[in-house]
């Protein structure tokens, strides 16, 4: 099982990064949530899957499945779900001053003195 | 004490801004007693240096890395410090002249003199070369904000700039240099190096580490062809160039040079280096000086020159090393004492030249020397000072410039004994060279006296008819010439005091003060010193009287320079270089930026992963696979790969929402029940914020501007990401070099937390902190969006965009008109509030809490809105979210704090367990009140998000 999860989170980041390297901003957002999804899958992954109960003591069992992951990921789902959040009111806005929700290459933030 | 000396003058320099409410009086006077009282503290350290014992001081700063504030003040360290404090009070007290009160930025200017006067005391002072590195680059910090002092003019900048690169470019060398010393000997401490000098020479590091070092001192100390940037440096005001660029910041380097003799003088190429390098800066540096006509310039490469020629000494005094307890070593020990001497002489005498200097720009307007002339008459105060300086520095009797002359002289001659490298003729060329040297110098100490003072005045091209200078102006040089001269009175005294046990600190423990004692008079007899001085003035009077036929005065003094043009070429050369190289791969893409960050984590964990030994990708004992679970990764695959293919934007977003629910179940599956319910609420309030958003944005079309060897290079990148995760994903599998630290969390889950959801238990205990900032960060989160959405709205002057946003202010795009959603989502919202209760309480020991029983609680008011409107909602339940945010992360930091009061660390929790009527046996716990905190933060997150972004409030 763990080896299919690997190249299943392998798939989602790829696709999450290829989305992320498009121009249109909601591409770009939804990569990130694909992205996410990885993340989590991957930590899960890592630890080993299905060895015991879920990690509530007295359920059953001598073992229980790693809670650490688990922890790490559940405050990972509510900090991305902020984020993602805040991603799309700021494409919004951006849709809303711009007219666009596509960045080009000749308004991308330019290093350098131009900008001053 | 050596501390709180260094440390007064950066103190004092703290408190000169506030004399802002004081504007009667000029600061200077505020600043001078600092100077003044560490004079007369370390003169009365006098005995102690004279002894040999010195003092000594250390604190412990960071012993891991060797380094600690030592300071050691002995006979070399002393002379340094009288120099910067005795120098710094007099030109404190002439610029309370000089400057004028009216400037409003004086207290900055001694701001930076102070911070300059604490920095030198650092240098000088620092047993700990890393101290002393330190130190010596605040004194170019300091040095390039009182050059660039008059910011204003160009020239200021120019020259502020062209100092501090070429000294820190030297700094950074020697600090190079000093991390070889330590790599070599295993300490930064130079008395500690010095001990262990005998041991360093053969090493291969050795040579690269002196000419390291070497190259900071040089830069420092304005040697060949490092000067260039001292001329410039004459744009700052006149005390400055006084103080800084003649007598103290400029010699660090020879101080330098001279600390690091012990250790490097027993090496044949620091002779070499030391005493030609030296030799040359003499040589140049007098022979431009006759060329100038400026006098700031003429003075600046008079000083170029002087370094050299004391420089020049300290190379031919480190020969003594070669010939330890021998008669020629004591003799030329002796070229170090003259160091020593002329040293004193040059701060003495170029002092006094450059007050007087200033005293002349101040009264005429203008250092040009082919508009001044005759003001003998007009200043014969100023007149007498300038005449005694450069007579000194011409090194004529009777004054101190002409002992220290006729010693240089000695030692220059005496080199031809130095038989080491067996070319005795070619040494005669010292005794030359140095003689050319006088001979200019003494012509450009003419020039400096008789075309300022002599001949007629030349009325038309003055301003103004100078006046002698006020009496404040002139106290400080007079007492510089009256020292010049009191030196020559009593040489051997001033020997006794000073020079004695500073030539005695250079040369090593081989000497003490009396060994290296040097009897110092006016009279030798008929040597070839004297015979030489008689030359030097001879042809240096012919000179003098011819050398305005060699039309050498109408050249301009700068940018004809070689050395000046390699400089400026050089700086143009690595603007434009820098530029071009950036300009290649910053380009301004985003996207581009992004693939270079993704590309280095491939090469960079991918890397590691396949070159790193032990390192084993996958186990052995793979968890059972069963049939509905590859059904289920390869929907959640499907759906994700849709995503890009997706026409239109609700179904990229229907898709990308598909993958969440899969990951869902996985989750379920894979014995994580909070995450699943966690990722359920999450996932569907998550779509319906898209849908919010996306409604009315233009459909989704692909992508046509892009060129399509752009999007393969987009999926080359993507492919090379996705294998470097799923390799770190079974490498993490395959080899656990730790033991986990899960297990701790499982067994200490209920003795220590009384909760048995272990995963609750961390996030609101074990692990609370980072809730605490994940709540935070969320709060943070929500004001950003209602930031964006409410404040300084500007809607694009596209008509289309104007339509939808006033389509968007008529209402709720979602609400449902079906009676059946609105009829049984009012039974439904009581369901999913009950349960999400439950959820609250049974957090700690079943799966739930705060975060899923606030997103359960969210998700049951959207509902609401869908079916109602977001209006009646707001009507009904009048809850402003944004203050209940505030409540929650205020709730959750008080009760971490609340700890404090039992005197726990933050974040403690105590528990219990009660026998309470309804509920049974409950297990309350101060954690669950930390939870509430969390709960309602997370629900007026949400809320607020929602409501914000739907545009209402």
């Amino acid at each position: 099982m763990e080896w299919i999860m690997a190249v299943a989170v392998g798939v989602l980041f790829m696709i999450g990064v290829y989305l992320i390297l498009s121009k249109s901003l909601l591409r770009i957002i939804l990569g990130t949530s694909l992205l996410t999804h990885g993340v989590h899958l991957l930590l899960l992954t890592m630890a080993g899957l299905k060895r015991g109960a879920a990690p509530v003591l007295g359920s059953g069992g001598d073992a229980y499945a790693d809670p650490l992951p688990q922890a790490l990921i559940l405050t990972s789902i509510v900090i991305s779900f902020g984020v993602t959040a805040l991603y799309f009111v700021l494409a919004y806005r951006a849709y809303q001053t711009r007219g666009t929700d596509e960045i080009d290459a000749a308004d991308e933030v330019r290093g350098g003195e131009e900008e001053s | 004490m050596l501390h709180a000396a260094i440390l007064l003058p950066f103190l004092w320099a703290a408190l000169i801004p506030l004399m802002k409410g004081l504007p009667r009086i000029h600061p200077g006077w505020a600043v001078l007693p600092v100077p003044a009282a560490l004079f007369v503290f370390f003169i009365g350290l006098l005995p102690r240096t004279r002894s040999g014992e010195g003092v000594f001081a250390s604190i412990p700063w960071m012993p891991g890395l060797g380094i600690d504030l030592s300071l050691v003040l002995d006979g070399w360290s002393l002379l340094f410090v009288l120099l910067i404090t005795g120098i710094g009070a007099l030109v404190v007290w002439y610029s309370v002249f000089y400057m004028g009160k009216g400037m409003e930025s004086l207290r900055s200017f001694y701001v930076y003199l102070l911070m300059f006067m604490g920095s030198m005391l650092g240098v000088v002072l620092s047993d700990n070369l890393m101290v002393l590195y330190a130190f010596w680059e605040l004194t170019s910090v300091a040095s390039f904000l009182l050059i660039a002092f008059w910011y204003r003019r160009e020239r200021s900048r120019y020259g502020a700039l062209k100092s501090m690169l070429i000294t820190v470019f030297g700094g950074l060398a020697m600090f190079a240099g000093f991390n070889l010393l330590y790599v070599m000997t295993g300490s930064y401490s130079i008395r500690e190096i010095a001990a262990q000098a005998a041991d360093l020479a053969g090493h291969s590091l050795f040579l690269p580490a002196m000419i390291l070092v070497l190259l900071g001192a040089f830069t420092k100390s304005a040697q060949f062809p490092f000067h260039i940037w001292l001329p410039d440096a004459m744009e700052a005001p006149t005390p400055v160039s006084a103080y800084l660029h003649s007598a103290t910041m400029v010699k660090a380097g020879l101080y330098l040079v001279a600390r690091m003799s012990p250790v490097f003088a027993g090496a044949s190429e620091w002779f070499w280096i030391v005493s030609l390098t030296g030799l040359a800066t003499l040589l140049y540096g007098s022979f431009k000086a006759i060329k100038q006509t400026d006098l700031k310039a003429l003075l600046a490469y008079s000083t170029i020159s002087q370094l050299g020629l004391i420089m020049c000494l300290l190379g031919v005094g480190s020969a003594s090393a070669f010939f330890p307890g021998t008669v020629q070593g004591v003799f030329f020990g002796l070229a170090t004492t003259a160091a020593v001497f002329h040293l004193i002489n040059h701060a003495v005498f170029k002092g006094s030249l450059f007050m007087v200097v200033g005293i002349v720009d101040h009264e005429a307007n203008t250092r040009d020397l082919r508009n001044l002339g005759g003001l003998m008459r007009l200043m014969p105060v100023t007149f007498a000072i300038a005449l005694i300086g450069s007579f000194s520095m011409a090194g004529l009797p009777p004054f101190a410039g002409f002992l220290s002359k006729e010693m240089f002289f000695a030692a220059m001659v005496n080199i031809r004994n130095f038989s080491s490298a067996g070319a005795e003729s070619w040494m005669i060329l010292f005794a030359i060279l140095a003689w050319a040297a006088s001979v200019f110098t003494f012509v450009y100490s003419l020039i400096l006296v008789f075309k300022t003072f002599g001949g007629k005045l030349q009325r038309e091209k003055l301003d103004n008819i100078p006046h002698e200078a006020s009496v404040g102006l002139l106290a400080a040089p007079v007492l510089l010439v009256l020292l010049a001269v009191f030196f020559a009175i009593i040489p051997n005294g001033l020997a006794y005091a000073l020079i004695d046990p500073a030539a005695a600190a250079v040369n090593g423990a081989g000497l003490t003060a009396s060994e290296a004692h040097v009897s110092i008079h006016f009279w030798h007899g008929w040597t070839p010193e004297l015979f030489m001085t008689l030359g030097v003035v001879l042809l240096g009077v012919v000179l003098y009287r011819t050398y305005t036929r060699f039309r050498l005065l109408d050249r301009e003094w700068n940018g004809r320079d070689t050395f000046n043009r390699l400089y400026n070429g050089l700086l143009k050369l690595l603007e434009s270089g820098g530029r071009r190289g950036t300009d290649l791969y910053m380009t301004g893409s985003v996207r581009r930026y992004l693939i270079y960050i993704l590309l280095f984590l491939v090469a960079a964990v991918g890397g590691t992963l396949v070159f790193s030994p032990g390192v084993r990708f996958g186990m052995d004992n793979y968890a059972p696979i069963t049939f509905y679970e590859v059904g289920l990764v390869i929907v959640m695959l499907v759906s994700a790969a849709a995503v890009p293919f997706a026409r239109s934007r609700v179904n990229a977003i229907l898709f990308t929402g598909s993958v969440g629910y899969m990951v869902t179940v996985l989750f379920l599956i894979f014995r994580a029940p909070d995450l699943a319910l966690t990722q359920m609420i999450v996932e569907t309030v998550s779509v319906i914020l898209f849908l919010l958003c996306f409604k009315y944005l233009p459909k989704l079309k692909k992508d046509r501007t892009e060129k399509p060897t752009f999007k393969w290079l987009n999926l080359i990148v993507a492919a090379a990401v996705g294998v470097t995760v799923t390799l770190v994903a079974l490498a993490a599998m395959g080899s656990s070099p730790f033991e986990p630290i899960s297990e701790y969390f499982l067994e200490e889950s209920y003795e220590s937390a009384g909760g048995k959801n272990v995963v609750n238990v961390i996030l609101v205990d074990f692990r609370g902190f980072d809730t605490l900032f994940e709540i935070m960060v969320l709060g943070i989160a929500s004001l950003g969006i209602y930031g964006m959405t409410k404040l300084g709205v500007k809607t694009a002057p596209d008509p289309e965009a104007a339509g939808k946003a006033a389509m968007r202010k008529q209402g709720f795009p979602l609400v449902s008109s079906d009676v059946v959603l609105r009829t049984l989502s009012k039974v439904i919202v009581l369901i999913i509030i009950t349960f999400s209760l439950y959820l609250f309480f049974a957090g700690h020991n079943n799966p739930g809490g705060g975060f899923i029983a606030a997103l359960m609680t969210a998700s049951a008011l959207i509902l609401l809105a869908v079916s109602f409107g977001m209006d009646t909602v707001r009507r009904v339940i009048r809850v402003d979210y944004r203050l209940m945010t505030a409540t929650g992360l205020t709730i959750a930091i008080l009760t971490a704090s609340g700890s404090f009061l039992f005197g726990f660390p933050f974040l403690s929790h105590a528990f219990g367990h009660f026998h309470l009527p309804i509920l049974g046996d409950t297990e309350l716990a101060t954690a669950v009140l930390f939870d509430l905190g969390v709960y309602l933060a997370v629900v007026g997150v949400v809320m607020n998000i929602i409501f914000t972004i739907k545009g209402e409030d």
